[in-house]
């Protein structure tokens, strides 16, 4: 069995994002960006069905700028076997990378999809639905459980109030949440292997895709600052400032 | 545990200016020989550049001997120094004076050195050789004869008692027939090899500055391209050694940060809080107003200069860049320095190395081709001007004048310096020192600054500033000298606490953007810095 794996470089965790000046979109001058944390623990699963036995090869895709290719050697320093890029400088919205995803999976003819349950930075959380459409293969999102046997799969996924267990028949696509594992630190002498394990670049119109995007952001801008708070004297004062200030009761 | 084992030529520590310019050279010699030299070279930051926090006003002089056409190859050297101000501050004015000739600028440009270091890393790969970002060097290694043969990266996923975690991995054994120590200003395995060797005997002291960085981006109508200005006078008094900069580069930015000579006696100043103050000043305050900060961080530099080069070789190992004090002090300028020391190293090195056996070797050559450069010469002139600050500003400025402009830096005397952890006096004879409250649009306190360093460590590790002796922080530290690492720490790591009546000290390691300041003011040098778990620390953008 073959999975692949979808990795978005985003913005860093650590990196405290901040619009541009003029608002059109977050700044990302010489910023560190790093391969979105859900999809790492994506790649950790995939290499820990593979590792396992049970899958035969783990391709790592990434949509995005020339940079992606850093992205894919850290999967591939993780464990994944090789890599594609689909190289564009477009902004991708969820339904063209879904689409890219789809065209992708008729090429490589996997049986098992993982990614992220969404990605850091526009926190969209589309991608993974969206594709499982496009192919109409069964779908497990948020995942903090996954088990491969005769030919089913077993997710339990966090939900309100409790864990759900699915059984989801094969192919299928899974998306990854916070507690589905825990990401292994990458090994030194694995980064020097990745480098020389087999990265292929395609373009969105190898693939046949349109991505023009569908959605246009509007502003981009930072939450207001929160207000200092102050202390009240007494009950009275309290109500009266709910009241008359705050106009909440 | 065993820890597995790599073998490179040469393994190089820490990717600044002097790693990477060594390992740019020494890829392009052996191209040049047609000879096979594997290069690597370890960056405890997450990204190369992550760590890297200057001014900076780069003099292009190393780059144009190393990649004469940094241009073409878009190295991201794009504002030209343009005016430049040397102005002396009140509290309420600002005098221009003429700019010390050191200080003139012509023909350098303002940088963001985080970001070139950026691109010399990817010039540094194009050339083959191995950039490992996200690893510490945390251990020096030794062969039988006692020359280093290489250097450990720290384990990764230790919990905070030290035990392996779920995640544990063990670190890895760099093996090496040199080894370059590039670790920049106060380095923590160059401060054991100074020991082991006996690098530092019959040289000064190293001493040191802290410097404060902020940056900003401004009203694009105030914005004045390659304007550089220093300060010096206010909020310093007299007999404390600290200035400013402020340069305007590309896109509406400004860096702008003040630097506080360590050797300071009153355990009340804060660094961090002079700074703040520091902006209030009509001069600054005018062309901040209406922008906003983007980042900060700080970082310690070496002040020591000519007078505190230590012995720069031992067998196996060299030492370069401001790890080894290559800084002209009164330029301000180490970049230029630290490459320039780097490239030296590599040809030095290269050199040793074709005998195809030589390994362990101490390479006695990188010093005497050091002092054939203009390296020497341009630190041997200044050399006495950083020291004459101990007479206070007016006659420091009087002495560097006479020094500079009537001897041209050939004094036959040699001011010397002491170590500035014994600098402080008792809390008791000193004045505290009021510091304004910060306003949260000009002025911050420490924690919302940290914030914009995007300063993280794993939680559950070892904490990585350690104590030799657990009772002298509060015995010590606090009782006599009022804490002060609450002070200087710019990242607000240090704090004491009550607890049922006694005072305990709280290390908040996370916050940590090792600046090396607490390693080196630490007034019975109670407090060692060790690296945290590669990756962890600062993620500067632009800095
Ligand atoms: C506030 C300030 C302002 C300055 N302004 C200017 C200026 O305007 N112009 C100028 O030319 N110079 C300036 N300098 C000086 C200049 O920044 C330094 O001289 C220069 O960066 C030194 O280069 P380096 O490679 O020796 O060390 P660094 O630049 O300090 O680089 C060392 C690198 O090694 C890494 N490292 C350290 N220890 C380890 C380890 N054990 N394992 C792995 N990695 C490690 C660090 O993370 C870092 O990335 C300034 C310095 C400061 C602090
Ligand atoms: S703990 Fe030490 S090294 Fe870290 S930020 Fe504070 S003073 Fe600097």
């Amino acid at each position: 069995m073959k999975i692949l794996v979808a990795v978005k470089r985003a913005i860093d965790y650590n990196v405290k994002a901040r619009p541009k000046a003029d608002g059109s979109a977050v700044d990302l001058a010489n910023v560190k960006m790093s391969m979105n944390p859900f999809d790492e623990i994506a790649v950790e699963e995939a290499i820990r069905i593979q590792e396992a036995g049970t899958a035969s090869e783990t391709v790592a895709v990434s949509i995005g700028p020339k940079q992606c290719q850093e992205t894919l050697r850290t999967a591939m320093a993780m464990g994944v076997d090789r890599g594609i890029l689909v190289e564009t400088d477009e902004d991708v919205q969820p339904l063209a990378v879904a689409k890219l995803l789809k065209a992708v999976v008729d090429k490589e003819q996997p049986e098992l999809v993982i990614l992220g349950k969404q990605a850091i930075d526009d926190d969209s959380n589309q991608t993974g639905q969206m594709l499982a459409a496009l192919l109409g293969w069964a779908q497990g999102t948020f995942a903090a459980g996954v088990e491969l046997a005769d030919g089913s799969l077993t997710v339990r996924r966090e939900i309100d109030g409790g864990i759900q267990t699915l059984k989801l028949k094969m192919p299928a696509v899974v998306t990854a949440d916070l507690r589905l594992n825990e990401p292994r630190y990458v090994k030194l002498p694995n980064i020097m292997k990745a480098k020389k394990k087999p990265l292929d670049t395609l373009a969105p119109a190898d693939l046949g895709v349109d991505v023009a995007p569908r959605l246009s952001v509007l502003k981009v801008a930072e939450p207001p600052a929160r207000q200092g708070g102050i202390k009240v004297p007494d009950v009275a004062a309290l109500v009266d400032k709910l009241r008359n200030e705050a106009k909440v009761i | 545990m065993e820890r597995e084992a790599m073998e490179f030529d040469v393994v190089i520590v820490g990717g600044g200016p002097a790693g990477l310019a060594a390992a740019i050279r020494l890829r392009q010699l052996a191209a040049e020989h047609d000879r096979e030299l594997s290069v690597c070279v370890l960056e405890k930051g997450s990204e190369i550049g992550a760590h890297i926090l200057s001014g900076a006003v780069m003099e292009p002089r190393a780059l144009n001997e190393l990649i004469p056409d940094w241009q073409a190859r878009g190295a991201p050297l794009n504002t030209p120094a343009s005016e430049d101000r040397f102005m002396f501050l009140t509290e309420k004015r600002a005098f221009r004076f003429v700019t010390p000739p050191q200080q003139a600028n012509h023909g350098n440009y303002i940088v963001s050195l985080g970001n070139v270091c950026r691109w010399l890393a990817e010039q540094a790969e194009e050339l083959g050789v191995e950039v490992l970002p996200g690893f510490a060097a945390a251990e020096v290694l030794y062969d039988d004869n006692g020359a280093v043969r290489g250097v450990a990266t720290g384990d990764m996923g230790r919990t905070r008692e030290g035990e392996e975690g779920p995640n544990f991995t063990p670190g890895y054994e760099l093996l090496a027939r040199i080894t370059l120590f590039g670790e920049g200003c106060r380095g923590s395995l160059t401060k054991t090899l100074f020991e082991r060797f006996g690098l530092r005997e019959g040289v000064d002291p190293q001493v040191y500055g802290l410097g404060v960085k902020e940056l900003w981006e401004i009203d694009a109508a105030k914005h004045v391209p390659g304007q550089i200005t220093h300060t010096a006078g206010w909020p310093m008094d007299m007999s404390t050694y600290g200035g400013s900069w402020m340069y305007h580069f590309e896109d509406n930015l400004v860096s702008i940060g003040f630097v506080v000579g360590l050797d300071y006696q009153n355990p009340y100043l804060s660094p961090f809080e002079e700074m703040q103050r520091f902006k209030t000043h009509p001069l600054i305050r005018e062309v901040l107003e209406g922008g906003r900060r983007l980042a900060y961080g700080a970082r310690a530099i070496s002040a020591g200069g000519f007078q505190s080069i230590p012995k720069l070789s031992f067998p196996g190992g060299l030492l370069i860049g401001d790890g080894a004090g290559f800084l002209n002090v009164p330029k301000i300028k180490g970049t230029h320095t630290a490459m320039k020391s780097g490239m030296t190293a590599a040809e030095a090195v290269f050199e040793a190395l074709a005998d195809e056996s030589a390994s362990g070797v101490e390479v006695t050559g990188y010093r005497e081709r050091l002092e054939q450069t203009w390296l020497w010469d341009e630190l041997y002139r200044v050399r006495n001007i950083k020291p004459s600050f101990h007479w206070g500003l007016p006659l420091a400025f009087a002495y560097s004048a006479i020094d500079t402009v009537l001897l041209r830096g050939k004094a036959p005397w040699t001011l010397r310096h002491r170590p500035d952890h014994e600098q402080l006096k008792p809390a008791a004879a000193c004045k505290p020192i009021e510091y304004p409250k910060p306003d949260g649009v000009l002025t911050f306190d420490r924690l919302s600054s940290v914030f914009l360093s995007n300063t993280n460590h794993e939680e559950d590790q070892p904490c990585h500033l350690t104590l030799r002796d657990d009772s002298v922080p509060v015995q010590v530290n606090l009782a006599r000298y009022g804490g002060p690492e609450q002070r200087y720490c710019p990242a607000g790591v240090y704090e004491f606490v009550e607890e049922g009546g006694e005072s305990r000290l709280q290390i908040n390691a996370q916050n940590c953007v090792h600046c090396k300041t607490c390693d080196i003011k630490d007034p019975t040098q109670n407090i060692n810095w060790v690296t945290p778990e590669g990756g962890g620390g600062p993620n500067y953008p632009n800095m």
